[in-house]
Formats: C-alpha cells, structure tokens, sequence
C-alpha cells in the first residue's frame, strides 16, 4: 500500500506491504532520520516521541497508515542548527543531556507543551513530560523547559 | 523489503535492541508511585448458581468487567490490565476525560488496537466522564446511574441502549487485543451476542432492578 505524508514538511510517498508496521521503523530505517529512538517499543519510555499534526505521539505504537495525509515532525525538523527551536535552544544553554538517547523524544513531548501550554508550571511539567530518562536528568530538564517557555515568548513578543 | 524485516514484534522486542532499552523500561517499573496506589475495586461478581441467569445479571456480569470498570474510575485515575492497577506514569482524567494538554489518551491510543506495542485502542478512546464512574458501585447502583440523565450524559432510554450495544469503545470489550506481553486481554464473561440480547431484552422489559 502507498501512504503518503509530509515529514518536516517535505511531502513523501512510501509503499509498504504492511500498513500496520509501526511508524518509528519507516522514519528510521526508510527514510533515515535517526534522531528519533527507539527504546522500548511499547509506548511507554516515550523515546520515539515525534509530532503529529503539532500533537505529541509515541511512533513505536502508531501504524504507519494513519500517517496517510498528516504531517509529521521530527527531531530533524523542529529547527535548525542556524535557527534552533526555542527547545533546542534551552537544552543547549542548560546542557541538559548526559548519554542523550532520550533527549530527542523529551524535546519533542516538550514542543507540543510549549504550544499547548507555553508557560507550563512544574505541575504542568510534571504531567505531560513522563517520558524516561535513564541518567536522570530530569532536573536540569524542568529548567530547560522553562527557558525554553521564556525563549518561546521572547521569539513571539519580537515577531509582534 | 529490508527494514520490513526490522520492525519489531511482540516478543522480539528487547531481544534485538539490547540491554539499553530493558533499562529504560526497568527504571519506570521501579518507579515506586507507579506501583504505590491499590488496584481498583468493583463490585463482587455474583457467584453463579443453579437459578438462572436474568438479563440484568449478565448485563452487570459486563458492565463489573475490568474492560469497562477501568475507564469507569471513581478517582479520575484509569485502571489498566487484569488487576485493575493505576495507569503507569500517574495518568489522569485531565480537563475533558483524555489526558492532560499534550500528553493525551492518543498520545499513546490510536483508534485501533497496536499487536506491536500491546497498546489497546478503539474509536473515541477515553475516560468515561466523572459522572459515569462505576468504580466501587454495586450493581444496582451502576444500572441506576446508567439510567439517570444527570449522570449519564443525558441520554434517554434509546440512547443508552444504543451505546451500551453499538459503541465502538463499548464493543471493543471484546476485541481487547494483546498486552505489552503479547498475551490476549480477557474479555468479559459473557458472549457479545449474548449480551447484546440480553441487553435489548432488559430495556424491552422496562429496565428492571433487582431490590438486591
């Protein structure tokens, strides 16, 4: 079957035999954007945590056939190394990651916060990024991402 | 194809990306408030005996199933698997029944059951409003509650009926899918078909509560 989307805003055509293969194997191994991880293929660590239609989704449990028609951002299209988005940004200011696998599926979860909340309390934090971290670097997340809401709101208040 | 041959099956999972990612699981396993909230409780399911079965008995034999009393809470907290334990990650009702801002429902549930990742899915998936939480009711008391406009959502008779036997979120009860384990769901005790009848039979029959 053919699925055609947009992926950081490139429009694209894949065939696959099955449309039910999970969506984070086509990004990775078809179309070779590695920033988005695999971790433990049950939406649970949220290292594959990509964007669609501006709505955090864990890719590893999403069949790629509902992709049909949507668009799909990934760590590689949220911003680029002369223009980072306000999340890469921040997590280059705080340097916040250690082994950094998970990093791409936490700035990812943070995105869609930021546009869904752009100024998050800690609460808010604290209920929508429950993604994994195993160096735990969970503390200098939570500033990140509050550098990030500033930088968010800097960018806007200078584009008025 | 070559990265079909990639992609990961239940079972196979862990086995092809190493120990890293069992880590990763490890650590939200051990995470203590995960695991530090007691399971849901529902009301006993009647002991079968030698009278017979009414229509009410089998329909609350599905209504006190897990599959549904799970998204029925009376904590704003979803109950997952077969013992009922608080959603991983300390998920909640949120706003409008799915979740918080960007952490939704469909952040992880799409509308069809994933047999890759064990994650259930149906149309519409969500808490069932905080009005409609059956968790910790008897019997009668969920079969009055389904019956009362001011708690379920303003439905007349026909309405209810139509959801309890035509809802896509209802009748996936029965197509459960697998867990994170590969391992089938249980499904409720009683045949859909059986209790699609029995249900049209009890409304036919005005609804009727048992005193006890």
């Amino acid at each position: 079957m053919k699925i055609s989307f947009t992926i950081n805003e490139k429009p694209i055509e894949v065939e696959i035999d099955d449309g039910n293969t999970p969506l984070l194997w086509v990004i990775r191994d078809v179309l070779d954007l590695k920033g988005t991880k695999f971790g433990c293929g049950k939406a649970a660590c949220g290292a594959c945590t990509i964007l669609i239609d501006g709505d955090a989704v864990r890719c590893c449990s999403y069949a790629v056939k509902f992709a049909d028609g949507k668009n799909v951002t990934t760590i590689e299209g949220l911003g680029t190394e002369a223009n980072p988005h306000p999340v890469q940004q921040a997590w280059m200011e705080e340097v916040v990651p250690q082994c950094g696998y998970c990093q791409p599926g936490f700035m990812m979860a943070t995105a869609a916060l930021l546009e869904k909340v752009p100024a998050p309390s800690d609460q808010d934090i604290d209920d929508n990024i429950i993604n994994i971290c195993r160096c735990a670097t969970y503390y200098r997340m939570r500033k990140a991402i509050h550098r990030a809401a500033e930088l968010q709101q800097a960018k806007a208040d200078a584009a008025k | 194809m070559l990265w079909y041959s990639r992609r990961s099956r239940p079972g196979q999972t862990f086995f092809r990306v190493g120990v890293f990612p069992i880590l990763l699981v490890a650590s939200a396993i051990c995470e203590p408030s995960v695991f530090a909230q007691s399971p849901a409780t529902t009301s006993p399911q009647p002991t079968p005996t030698k009278t017979k079965e009414t229509d009410f008995d089998k329909l609350m034999r599905v209504l006190t199933h897990k599959r549904c009393v799970n998204c029925h809470p009376s904590d704003g907290v979803p109950k997952q698997g077969e013992d009922s334990h608080p959603h991983y990650f300390k998920i909640r009702r949120g706003k409008k029944n799915v979740g918080f801002d960007a952490t939704k429902c469909n952040t992880c549930h799409q509308v069809e059951n994933n047999e890759y990742s064990g994650v259930p899915g149906a149309p519409e998936w969500s808490l069932a409003p905080n009005s409609m939480r059956w968790e910790g009711l008897t019997r009668i008391e969920i079969a009055k509650s389904i019956l009362d406009p001011k708690r379920n959502g303003g439905r007349t008779h026909d309405q209810v009926l139509h959801h309890l036997t035509e809802h896509e979120l209802v009748l996936w009860a029965w197509e459960p899918g697998v867990n994170a384990d590969g391992k089938p769901r249980e499904k409720p005790l009683v045949a859909k078909d059986e209790y699609i009848k029995a249900v049209k039979r009890w409304f036919k029959a005005g609804t009727p509560i048992p005193e006890k």
